[in-house]
């Protein structure tokens, strides 16, 4: 199991009763609660979190968001690039790039393949439809999401891997010259990793090959996804995916003791206790009238209301001492089956101080006992495939 | 008589004003495609994909008075702009469709996101008549009812969620329109206001303007038999 630190780089210090008010810790509260000085201080100190997390040999997972105080990375492409001159050996995951919501897929092309070559080759291209409080910040249309979603990302691996230029006449997106300078460095491209959490898109990634990422989903709800995975390759005639194709993302902290490690990790919570807003998440269109009349009559969600304890029972939540975690990660790799984690170790206002004694403990004490979990499955996987081609 | 529905509304042909407009006129009420249970053709994805499909109806049904009401008003003028010859009349109701206020002003009010009470405050004089009438996606309908009325929603959003139900071009070919036209307003109105109505018939040569008392956005729901006086007297006039 691969793990990758990973923040969602908070703005901790909007006042709990503004959001409650407003109904609302998106889209409504006002930017003017947002200090740029403040904010210059936690871009640092979150960057140097990742510096710190690849000088302890761990990969890294930045992700994207818009007009929320939860995450302040809203433009995904500048802080990977300023962590591709400052880390050396960790890969990044841009898990992801939203693509519906970008207006110009041939300039994502080129902002990665950038990317790319600043990092020799450590990037990670993750794609994603943007959840659905993201319909309204870029103002695109909610129903068209897959579709844009799709063409997307047919134009932006064309363009890394078509000799330019080329015509592009699509639904969306028309050029009479595609021809991005740079190419991506990794050939043909990066790899694509694809989030999810319906089985919705599950054989789309599949077809592909490519990495199926989790983030948040209870044990069950995980290794089902994974289940319509591995099925579609069965059904399709493509070889057993390994546990390298897939990813989950869950809340980790390690510390010294588990006491300490459930008092110091319970500041994760700050991130799912953050007012939800109903009123941005279901825009009409975004998932079909028949999946939103059932969550309108009562369809069982995420749970992120749900205690401490349900949340650490579910695997969504995972604290603990060294040996803790170690048995925790073990409990995912064998429930689940997935090769990468992504760990969210930091949220709201956890000093990071904290953070840094947490993740050093990780890569000293957790990290090796459970890094070589499930490699050799996916190495065998790789084999399969070269037999195959053979 | 063409009448174009709304949105969040049960195409139902059981309605007062439509049983009373049938005394004088035949009427067609049907479901948009995208709507109920009517299926979407798979390349529609813009109001003007309606306005032809009711532009084809026309040729075969026409010519007719055609009356639109809200999300079904902006597909009546957005037929009206193309081709009258097949109209008699038109008549837009509490019609979306227009831009009228600067760029940092939006006119229709974001149906999609207030709360269903919020809503029901907006688009009805009566609250309680609206608890009773508007056909909200909320748990008291089952779930065949809810997927046709989300059907609706999904189907108007593809094609006026950007820009918000409305088409920056359509208040100025609105000067295209070139039969007897009446423009018909709830009073109480609040998610298109009757300043917005006002400006609607404004742009259509010779339109006439009418109010409706103690009535929201649903006008020929909230009083029906006022809004049937309006119209008949406005069709009788009609040559």
């Amino acid at each position: 199991v691969k793990a990758y630190f990973f923040t969602e780089m908070p703005y901790p210090y909007v006042p709990e009763e503004v959001e409650r008010a407003l109904g609302s810790s998106r889209i409504l509260v006002p930017n003017s609660y947002c200090d740029p000085v403040e904010m210059a201080e936690l871009y640092n100190q979150y960057l140097d979190l990742y510096e710190y997390a690849d000088d302890l040999g761990l990969d890294l997972m930045l992700n994207e968001h818009h007009e929320t105080m939860t995450c302040l990375n809203s433009a995904i492409s500048v802080t990977a690039g300023a962590l591709a001159r400052r880390t050396s050996g960790a890969n990044i995951v841009l898990l992801g790039t939203p693509l519906p919501h970008r207006d110009n897929p041939v300039r994502v092309a080129e902002e990665i393949a950038i990317l790319d070559c600043i990092s020799r080759g450590r990037i990670i291209s993750g794609f994603v439809r943007g959840v659905p409080t993201e319909i309204h910040p870029s103002n695109t249309n909610p129903v068209l999401n897959r579709a844009r979603f799709e063409e997307a990302h047919d134009l932006v691996i064309k363009a890394w891997t078509t000799p330019g230029p080329f015509d592009w006449e699509g639904r969306f997106w028309n050029y009479r010259y595609v021809n991005p300078w740079p190419r991506p460095y990794q050939q043909p491209h990066p790899p694509i990793w694809i989030t999810g959490s319906s089985p919705d898109n599950v054989p789309w990634v599949a077809d592909r090959g490519y990495v199926f990422a989790t983030f948040l989903t209870p044990y069950d709800w995980t290794s089902s996804l994974i289940d319509i995975y591995k099925r579609r390759c069965a059904e399709q005639g493509l070889p057993a995916p390994g546990p390298d194709r897939f990813a989950y993302l869950g809340m980790c902290y390690t510390a010294e003791t588990d006491a300490q490690a459930q008092a110091e990790g319970e500041q994760l919570l700050w991130y799912l206790r953050r007012v939800r807003h109903p009123r941005f998440n279901a825009p009409p269109g975004y998932v079909s009238p028949l999946a939103q009349a059932r969550s309108i009559l009562g369809a069982a969600g995420k749970g992120y209301a749900d205690s401490y304890e349900t949340l650490q029972e579910k695997g969504i939540v995972m604290v603990g001492s060294p040996d803790t975690m170690i048995e925790r990660i073990r409990t995912l790799y064998e429930r689940c089956g997935v090769g990468h984690l992504l760990m969210m170790n930091h949220a709201g206002g956890m000093p990071a101080h904290q953070v840094r004694k947490s993740l050093e403990l990780f890569a000293r004490e957790v990290y090796p006992a459970v890094r070589e979990l499930g490699a050799t499955e996916s190495q065998r996987a790789e084999q399969s495939v070269g037999l195959r081609s053979l | 008589v063409l009448f174009l529905h709304d949105l969040d509304y049960l195409n139902r042909t059981d309605y007062a004003f439509i049983q009373s407009l049938s005394e004088r006129w035949r009427v067609a009420a049907p479901s948009h495609p995208g709507f109920g249970n009517a299926p979407l053709p798979e390349d529609f994805d813009s109001i003007e994909d309606l306005a032809y499909f009711y532009l084809d109806f026309l040729r075969e049904h026409g010519p007719l008075h055609l009356v639109g009401a809200g999300f079904g008003g902006w597909i009546a003028a957005e037929v009206a702009i193309r081709c009258t010859h097949l109209i008699r009349s038109l008549i837009l109701v509490d019609s979306l469709g227009i831009k009228v206020s600067d760029r940092t002003t939006s006119d229709i009010g974001d149906l999609f996101v207030v709360s269903p009470r919020e809503l029901l405050e907006m688009c009805w004089h009566d609250v309680e008549i609206g608890e009773r009438e508007m056909a909200l996606p909320s748990p008291q309908h089952d779930e065949a009812e809810l997927v046709q009325l989300l059907t609706g929603r999904r189907t108007a959003a593809l094609m006026g969620w950007n820009p918000f139900m409305h088409d920056p071009k359509l208040l100025r070919r609105l000067a295209r329109v070139d039969v007897p036209s009446l423009v018909v307003w709830g009073a109480s109105d609040g998610l298109v206001t009757p300043a917005y109505g006002r400006a609607f018939a404004a742009a259509i040569p010779g339109a006439r303007f009418a109010e409706i008392g103690a009535a929201g956005h649903y006008p020929y729901l909230e009083q029906p038999a006022a809004f049937v006086d309006v119209v008949r007297n406005f069709l009788s006039e009609v040559p």
